[in-house]
């Protein structure tokens, strides 16, 4: 299979300009609005499904499917990393916050949602980002391999 | 103006309502469908109604989204059920991909996803 | 260095990253996999003895997830936080599941030796591990939803261990719609109690708790929620499928998962709804003896070893039920019966999983020597292949409750106490005792005696038989000293069980 018309490609590679950036900018701003990793994860997973799509056969190389578990499996350690780290105080604890210009103090209250005030979550939320991204298109890329599959042998 | 008020009623009730549609709905699909990606499609249903009780459960009437940065007002709806909807969001995700993947894999096997046509009973 | 107060959430945390770090290693060599396992399992298991240890000493252990300090639970006077909260209830648990779980990997060692699909396998047997801890450890509503469905997900992925079987992918379907089902119905009675308290914490809830209609509803639908989960009677038709079609280690995790999923409904029961309306208790009892009788009455009919086990694990169900509902239907504060009647259920817990994980895993050994489940086709492995027949004789006579082992003492109190309550509820249960006996008399028979088997078998890897080993050893040490066991371990629990004012006073 080779995908769909030259039109649709172009448009889907496009695209990816601005979902991506909406994605990025979700999974950013996720301790101050109700984002977050997972649904900028999500949004980014759907360039991957527009690919898939767009072009077919031809995103193997760019969406490798052991490439993709091994960034799911090292997102999600450094996601429980990171909350090991806070065991000097609580398992999950902040220890980031107020540690200087990076990690500036907590915003309480209105605030004009400056992006340096929330210790350690931004971090843990682009782990949970980049972690859903890559789960959520390795699911799509083997069920398209999945929907041409044979009748398996022996698997296990 | 009975007829009215109770029209008004039922128009604040009408997530709660459609709530008790969309888990009937599900649990029929469940129960008596055979069709296996209906069973599926049954159990994201009533998901997506639990969901809906969930967050209409968090909705004050004239409240703005919990975002704090330069928000107009401090009168805000819940935000704990909308987080615990979004934690059950993910959860239905991974439940339904799961479960398509097993009919994908039982399809492969027996050119069939009606669940009559099986060979295992009990 | 990491403090005595950690170790409530270690043991949750370990499994878990012991889980994703073994798909990386699994990619270096398998034997280093193999290892890391082992020392992750190995170290959870010690963390689960140690906050025993601890639980027994200190009394309760409260740990609030990212406060400044563990057991700062609720500020300014409210529960906001994530808590995990352990009494002598939840430690017993865990070290049950811990347990299991290290013997059960010891065992797949030798057992899905040849298996291509390991690091998978591992991976989600710590994520069961992991979920199965959660559920047990949480002292909140919604965590409890969030880690059923992580035991959920996990089991149904390794009940299609064998996917190039239909069979094994509709038992899983089945029980993944089962459990789907089962979450959802939790996640809405969860709803509905946060729409009137809007508290989601266990402590703080049994603190303020009001007995409405719309909490009446809550309970119903958080009870057939675990039931489902545990397969008691109107809910049993996945086990047998599942028990049967997926490898015998994995039916072992499941059915520490169902007891797990037990647990849980004691503990809102007992703790979260305090005190129940003895109609529950009636409920319970009553769907405890359904249980058994079905349990039996279906086991006596298969013809395959796995699935007739997995029918007295339903029997097996039964009689926790049966124990513990009789016990709810009056106050276990008064009466001593009521008491002894809880104490039976949960005794049996720990019982069950040991009788009917050796069961599955001799049979499972069987299943590794012939490729042959049936037993009409299969025969005189006793000669060959002893030690094996005495495994699986120790694990029926336990299972069937005879005297010098475990299953006798736990099913003597469930039988002494509920006779109070109804004599004919305790008569049933003695005669599906009995029944279970004939039952697997006969298994005994057309597996280990009888025709010898015409081809050659190989043997038995020493992992495998280590596991066997372990869990036999524990059904006679059991079995030899039940006042020991009951004393040090069974009472704590069920103290703490039915005082739920010390729940209530670790957090508030």
């Amino acid at each position: 299979m080779s995908g769909l018309s030259k039109i649709v490609r172009v448009t889907a590679a496009v695209l990816m300009v601005p979902v991506s950036t909406f994605g990025l900018y979700v999974i950013m701003h996720g301790h101050l609005t109700p984002g977050g990793g997972f649904q900028g994860g999500a949004v980014l997973a759907t360039i991957s499904a527009l690919f898939i799509i767009a072009y077919a056969d031809e995103i193997k190389k760019a969406l490798d499917v052991n490439l993709l578990s091994l960034v799911e499996t090292l997102a999600l350690i450094t996601f429980i990393s990171l909350a090991f780290l806070g065991l000097s105080t609580t398992f999950f604890s902040n220890f980031l916050l107020k540690a200087g210009e990076l990690f500036n103090n907590p915003a309480v209250g209105i605030n004009g949602g400056d992006l340096n005030t929330g210790g350690i979550i931004p971090l843990m939320n682009m782990a949970v980002g980049l972690e859903v991204f890559s789960a959520l298109s390795l699911i799509m890329v083997l069920m398209y391999y999945g929907s041409k599959m044979e009748v398996p042998e022996d698997v296990s | 103006m009975a007829l009215k008020w109770r029209y008004q009623r039922m128009l604040a009730n009408i997530a709660y309502i459609t709530v008790v549609v969309l888990i009937g709905l599900g649990l029929y699909a469940i129960v008596f469908k055979q069709n296996l990606i209906k069973i599926v499609m049954g159990v994201h249903i009533m998901g997506s109604g639990v969901n809906l009780f969930l967050i209409s459960l968090g909705y004050r009437e004239g409240g703005v989204a919990p975002i704090y940065t330069l928000a107009p007002k401090l009168e805000m709806v819940l935000p704990t059920p909308q987080a615990l909807t979004l934690t059950s969001i993910v959860i239905n995700l991974a439940v339904v991909a799961l479960m398509l993947s097993f009919v994908m894999f039982i399809y492969c096997r027996y050119n069939s996803i009606d669940s009559q046509d099986r060979r295992l009973r009990g | 260095m990491i403090n005595s107060e950690h170790t409530a959430i270690m043991l949750i945390a370990v499994p878990l990253l012991g889980a994703f770090t073994t798909a990386v290693f699994g990619r270096v060599s398998s034997s280093l996999r193999n290892i890391w396992v082992l020392a992750i399992l190995a170290s959870t298991e010690l963390l689960a003895v140690l906050l025993g240890v601890n639980v027994l000493e200190k009394g309760i252990n409260v740990y609030a997830l990212g406060a400044s300090f563990p057991t700062l639970t609720s500020p300014e006077g409210f529960p906001v936080r994530i808590i995990l909260e352990v009494d002598a209830m939840n430690a017993l648990i865990s070290l049950i599941a811990c347990t299991i779980t290290l013997i059960v990997v010891v065992y797949c060692l030798g057992f899905m030796r040849e298996s291509r699909v390991l690091d998978k396998a591992y991976t989600l047997i710590l994520l069961l591990l992991t979920g199965m801890l959660g559920l047990t450890l949480t002292g909140d509503l919604f965590n409890l939803f969030v880690f059923f469905e992580v035991v959920s997900i996990s089991s149904a992925a390794l009940i299609a261990f064998y996917v190039h079987r239909g069979q094994s992918l509709e038992a899983a379907f089945k029980y993944m719609v089962i459990s789907a089902t089962g979450a959802l119905i939790l996640l809405f009675a969860v709803a509905i109690i946060y729409s009137q308290y809007n508290l989601l914490s266990m402590a703080a809830l049994a603190a303020s708790i009001k007995y409405t209609f719309l909490d009446e509803v809550a309970l119903v639908l958080l009870i057939s929620a675990f039931l489902l989960k545990a397969g008691s009677v109107p809910a049993h038709m996945w086990k047998p499928d599942a028990y049967g079609e997926a490898p015998a280690p994995v039916a072992v995790m499941l059915l520490t998962s169902a007891l797990v999923s037990l647990y849980v409904l004691f503990r809102i029961t007992y703790t979260v709804f305090n005190p129940v309306t003895p109609t529950i208790g009636w409920t319970l009892a009553l769907l405890g003896v359904l249980s058994i009788f079905l349990g039996v009455s279906m086991a006596l009919i298969q013809t395959k070893l796995n699935r007739l086990i997995a029918y007295s694990a339903i029997a097996e169900i039964g009689f926790i039920l049966l124990g513990v509902g009789s016990s709810l239907t009056q106050s276990p504060h008064t009466s001593k019966v009521g008491f002894n009647a809880l104490s039976g259920g949960l005794f049996h817990i720990l019982n069950d999983v040991l009788d009917l994980g050796l069961l599955f895993l001799a049979a499972g050994a069987i299943y590794y020597l012939t490729r042959e489940n049936n037993m009409n086709r299969l025969g005189g492995l006793g000669k060959t292949h002893p030690v094996l027949g005495v495994f699986f004789l120790i694990g029926l006579l336990a299972v069937s409750g005879l005297p010098p082992f475990n299953g006798f003492a736990s099913k003597l109190m469930i039988y002494e106490s509920v006779y109070f309550f109804n004599p004919l509820f305790a008569i049933i249960g003695i005669l599906g005792s009995i029944l279970m006996a004939a039952v697997y008399v006969k298994a005994f028979y057309s597996v280990f005696l009888g025709v010898f088997p015409p081809q050659e078998l190989g043997q038995i890897p020493k992992s495998m038989l280590a596991a066997m080993g372990v869990l036999a050893l524990l059904i006679l040490v059991i079995g030899l000293y039940p006042a020991t066991v009951i004393k040090y371990l069974i009472t704590p629990a069920a103290d703490a069980l039915i005082n739920p004012g010390d729940y209530i006073g670790g957090v508030l």
